[in-house]
């Protein structure tokens, strides 16, 4: 079986379907490549490199679409402008293609390709499950752009990232906003916190609060609370109340940071708009915003797709090509996804399509020109497994092990008792009553507070600490030294004197140990 | 003396607000130190003002204290950090001890109080005193025993035992009742016949308690230590012992309802019940027994994959502390961060036989604190983690506790160590954990298991990773 591996046509377009390293690996499941000539040029791959590999090299595209079982490509197919001719038409009649298709927003492509009694699978489709994730080209390209996100930032923000100490005077930090902390919007954390940056992120679904701390970033908040977990891993639109909540947390960010990193996105809807004029204006100058939603209209009103454009003196970046700023390893990532891919199919000896397969069933989007997109619905679980360091799926409900009705039992007969002291016990008895109950709770709220690392420490010291009753043993002691009185307070003040002395030596000893 | 009364119970206010400072002290690890410091200028304030306050006789007070310091000093300089939990079980039942003595002699030497309704709440709060107090000194003895391992882990469950409880419980209610109706001279009785059942009421439930639920026991007895001192207090209208009573009291509760909750288990289960035989020795084994292959390793192989792992866990459990294995696991965690791996130490709340007990070992082997981290810390980046070595913990590793529900252990949190990409467990045998279930981790593809004495197991690797890395540089 021949997979082919047209130049892009797309201007401005470095990435390409496969590099040296994933040619190697398909030649490996049993594939011939076929790689046109100067196809990997824009992301520093040589013909040269791809012979290497055993690839051959073809030296025009038509004979690239003609020849290959299998077209492997990085954007739909388009109008090609050399040929004249639309990369669908030049697929040979029940050819096979694997690539990015937004069949949602590419009606007209899809239906092109049934045309051409093309098998299609897009890669923009693998469902988000974990056995999928190697396949996920969407989360590998996210990572990418949320990278080069910051890196374009830096380039055009006139200041450090990182504060310094310098002899010539102090320079601060700068502080990084992100919105939406999806896989873009973490590998943009990361590389922000990575140049020194403060980063703050916000996201409406209050499931990866975690993710964004661990990666050392402050999670912000809306008073608000709704959860915007939709399905899929994305987020769902949210109610009026929130966004006005949202906008207002925007707001008073915006006038605090200096770079801001937008990737909000609804799928199947325009982007949302967060970042309005006079937000933008309420910048510093000199500030600088990474629009990442710029291909769906962007996240800033004022954002120009494809455009650096310069308002109220803050750079407003809209590019659409961030993944391809960084083609050999984007290519490299993306060739790897689609390598998983075919592997999975069963690589080039028993390459079948079975529908049953959810990843590839999901990913299909013709058969045989036949239309099989969308794919019946199958609702993905809530919390998905999602890339990398998504969290797991949460342990079944697990039984609840304390009994409901105990704690109001327990309140119940501690009511009675209060009333009855209250109704007969002396003063004196009502004092101390109030003086324990009243250091119940005081210990209750402090105890709390306790590292679980130093449980061990706080079991000791209260243990030494409630050798105070050595003092009860002290107010009894004083009488003849032959009663029984003072002998068994005299006993009492000694083990409490171990208590103590054991205690509070042995917690110091254990609390020398901790060390940074 | 001549101290007035007011400033006794200010003085004493002042100490109540150092301990308290003291258990605020240990919210974390910086602020510790000073934190015991507090305590130890408030015990000091305490018993000055005490001694100045009420106290005659100095020499005996003085001999008294002398050696007990002296014993408490030595005990403290001696124990090893593995033993802690034998240490804390010892001390609780000196309070316990000291609050049965206190509480008899309080009620020998005690000066009649005015009314007839002091009396009897005075007469009250003696008896609650020494019952709390008999309790905890038994049930510590006991627990410090089971914990040194001079008495089976193994709960003892005898037959009938909730309606044995009961029955002492009613039978001390009865003594109670005839305590406060007899004329003073007559009531020792009464009271020494309680303190004896109380004494083995103590003894009974601990006995009954596995050795996996150690760490809720000796919290447990924690507690009650704290409200027998606060019981003392009552009966001496001390507000100070109140006070500290109350504290102690509630930190030992707090400490019980973590682990509990640990375990997913309720308080009252881990009371009376032995784990995963609620109902006599209901063998825990006989369901499910998982199937597959067990796959062993070497430690020369296990040097190797750590030699290639970025990012390596170590769960460690009782088994570590048990195998004094954490300076040779400590040194090839640095071995292992020198060539540039990422490791971490993960720490079930119930490891151990204490509640942070594998910190103070991890500690005391100099690991740095801020690379061993809680469950719910690093629970989520064990699949990102190449090699994960298990060393001496079973049941907080089980999976079935997530997906087992026929598992005694179900519904419990655990280190999901079987989602990184190969785990290494270091176990004596193929027997299953104090709570007697198998462990389907043993089975899985992903995991090997390095059978063998843990500490043994640890130095071959230390020693194969060290000749590795003298031939590099060599």
């Amino acid at each position: 079986m021949k997979v082919g591996v047209p130049k892009e046509v797309r201007r401005g377009e470095r990435r390409v379907a496969a590099t040296p390293e994933t040619v190697a690996r398909l030649i490996k499941l049993g594939f011939e490549v076929l790689v046109q000539h100067d196809a990997g040029l824009g992301a520093s791959f040589r013909d040269a490199d791809y012979e290497a590999q055993g690839a051959t090299i073809a030296g025009a595209a038509r004979q690239v679409w003609e020849e290959a079982d299998l077209v492997l490509k990085v954007q739909p197919p388009e109008h090609n402008p050399d040929l004249d001719e639309h990369e669908a038409d030049l697929l040979r009649e029940g050819g096979k293609l694997v690539s990015f298709i937004f069949p949602a927003k590419n009606q007209e492509l899809v239906q092109r390709l049934a045309k051409r009694k093309a098998t299609v699978l897009a890669i923009d489709q693998v469902p988000r499950i974990t056995r999928a994730q190697k396949m996920d080209a969407l989360s590998s390209m996210a990572n990418i752009a949320g990278y080069r996100a910051v890196i374009e930032a830096a380039s055009f923000y006139g200041r450090f990232f990182t504060g310094q100490m310098t002899a010539a005077g102090k320079v601060p930090p700068a502080k990084v906003m992100v919105i939406g902390a999806g896989v873009a919007g973490l590998a943009a954390i990361g590389a922000a916190r990575g140049l020194g940056a403060i980063v703050r992120a916000f996201d409406t679904r209050a499931e990866v609060r975690e993710q964004v701390q661990s990666m050392g970033a402050e999670f912000l908040t809306v008073s608000l609370t709704e959860d915007g977990s939709g399905a899929g891993g994305y987020a769902k639109e949210m109610s009026k109340e929130f966004i006005a909540a949202e906008m207002a947390l925007f707001a008073q960010q915006a006038r605090d940071v200096d770079i801001i990193i937008t990737t909000a996105l609804v799928p199947g809807k325009p982007a949302p708009v967060l970042l309005t004029e006079d937000m933008v204006k309420s910048m510093r100058q000199g500030s600088v915003i990474v629009d990442m939603a710029a291909e769906s209209g962007g996240n800033c009103s004022l954002t120009q797709p494809g455009q650096v454009i310069e308002q109220h003196g803050v750079t407003i970046i809209g590019y659409v090509d961030l993944p391809s700023r960084l083609a050999p390893t984007s290519s490299q990532l993306y060739g790897s996804n689609l390598t998983h891919l075919l592997a999975d199919m069963g690589g080039a000896k028993s390459f079948h399509i079975d529908l049953e397969d959810e990843v590839v069933r999901g990913a299909i989007v013709l058969r045989e020109g036949e239309l099989l997109w969308p794919p019946p619905r199958k609702e993905a679980p809530k919390p998905i497994e999602r890339k990398e360091r998504a969290p797991s799926s949460p342990p079944p409900p697990p039984k609840k092990a304390e009994e409901r009705g105990a704690p109001l039992a327990v309140v119940a007969v501690a009511l009675g008792l209060l009333l009855l002291a209250g109704a007969f016990a002396p003063p004196a008895f009502v004092g101390h009553l109030t003086v324990f109950v009243l250091a119940c709770f005081i210990g209750w709220q402090v105890v709390w507070n306790v590292t679980p690392a130093l449980h061990t420490p706080l079991m000791s010291v209260t243990n030494a600490v409630s050798g105070i009753i050595l003092v009860g043993g002290m107010l009894q002691i004083s009488g003849p030294l032959e009663s029984p009185v003072t002998i068994l307070s005299a006993i009492a003040v000694l083990i409490a004197t171990i208590n103590i002395a054991g205690g509070f030596l042995v917690t110091q000893r254990m609390l020398k140990m901790f060390q940074r | 003396m001549t101290i007035p009364a007011s400033l006794i119970t200010i003085s004493y206010l002042v100490a109540g607000v150092l301990f308290i400072l003291s258990l605020g002290g240990l919210s974390a690890q910086v602020t510790a130190r000073r934190g015991n410091g507090f305590g130890i200028v408030g015990m000091l304030l305490a018993v000055a003002i005490t001694a100045l306050g009420h106290v005659s006789s100095f020499g005996l007070l003085a001999a008294a204290i002398a050696v007990g310091a002296g014993i408490g000093a030595l005990l403290a300089s001696r124990v090893e950090m593995t033993a802690m939990p034998e240490l804390v079980a010892v001390l609780h039942s000196f309070v316990g001890l000291a609050a049965v003595l206190v509480g008899i002699a309080s009620y020998l030497g005690g000066a009649a109080p005015p009314s007839p309704t002091e009396v009897l709440l005075h007469e009250i709060e003696i008896f609650v005193g020494i019952f709390v107090g008999a309790l905890t000194f038994t049930g510590s003895i006991v627990a410090f025993f089971k914990l040194r391992g001079t008495l089976r882990s193994k709960p003892l469950l005898l037959p009938g035992r909730h309606a044995l409880n009961a029955g002492l419980l009613a039978a001390c209610v009865v003594l109670a009742l005839r305590f406060v109706d007899v004329p003073v001279e007559q009531g020792l009785p009464p009271l020494l016949i309680m303190t004896g059942i109380a004494g083995f009421i103590g003894v009974h439930i601990v006995m009954a308690i596995g050795g996996a639920d150690m760490p809720v026991v000796v919290s447990m007895l924690n507690s009650y230590s704290g409200w027998a001192a606060a019981a003392a207090g009552f009966m001496l209208s001390n507000d100070l012992l109140i006070i500290t009573g109350a504290l102690v009291g509630s930190s030992g509760a707090i400490l019980s309802y973590i682990m509990c909750k640990a375990m997913n288990r309720s308080f009252l289960s881990v009371i009376f019940g032995g784990f995963g035989a609620d109902e006599g020795a209901k063998p825990a084994k006989a369901t499910g027994q998982p199937e597959g292959e067990v796959t062993s390793i070497s430690p020369p192989d296990t040097a190797g994959l750590l030699r290639t792992a970025k990012n390596v866990v170590v769960v460690p459990g009782y088994g570590m502390a048990v195998a004094h294995a954490q300076y040779a696991l400590f040194e090839i965690a640095e071995l292992l961060r020198k060539r540039g791996a990422r490791v971490r130490f993960a720490i079930h709340p119930v490891a151990g036989r204490l509640p942070g007990h594998m910190n103070v070992l991890l500690a005391e082997a100099k690991v740095p604190y801020d690379i061993v981290l809680e469950m719910d810390e690093i629970n989520e980046d064990f699949p990102e983690t190449d090699v994960v070595l298990v060393i001496g913990a079973n049941d907080i590793v089980n999976p079935g506790a997530l997906d087992d529900t026929s598992s005694p252990i179900y519904g419990m949190p655990v280190l999901e160590v079987w989602k990184a990409k190969t785990t290494i467990v270091m176990k004596r045998s193929m027997a299953s954990g104090y709570a007697g279930v198998e462990n389907p981790l043993f089975f899985k593809e992903s995991t090997r298991m390095l059978f063998g004495d843990a500490k043994k197991n640890v130095d071959a690797i230390l020693t194969d990773l060290r000749s590795e890395g003298s031939s590099a540089a060599a």
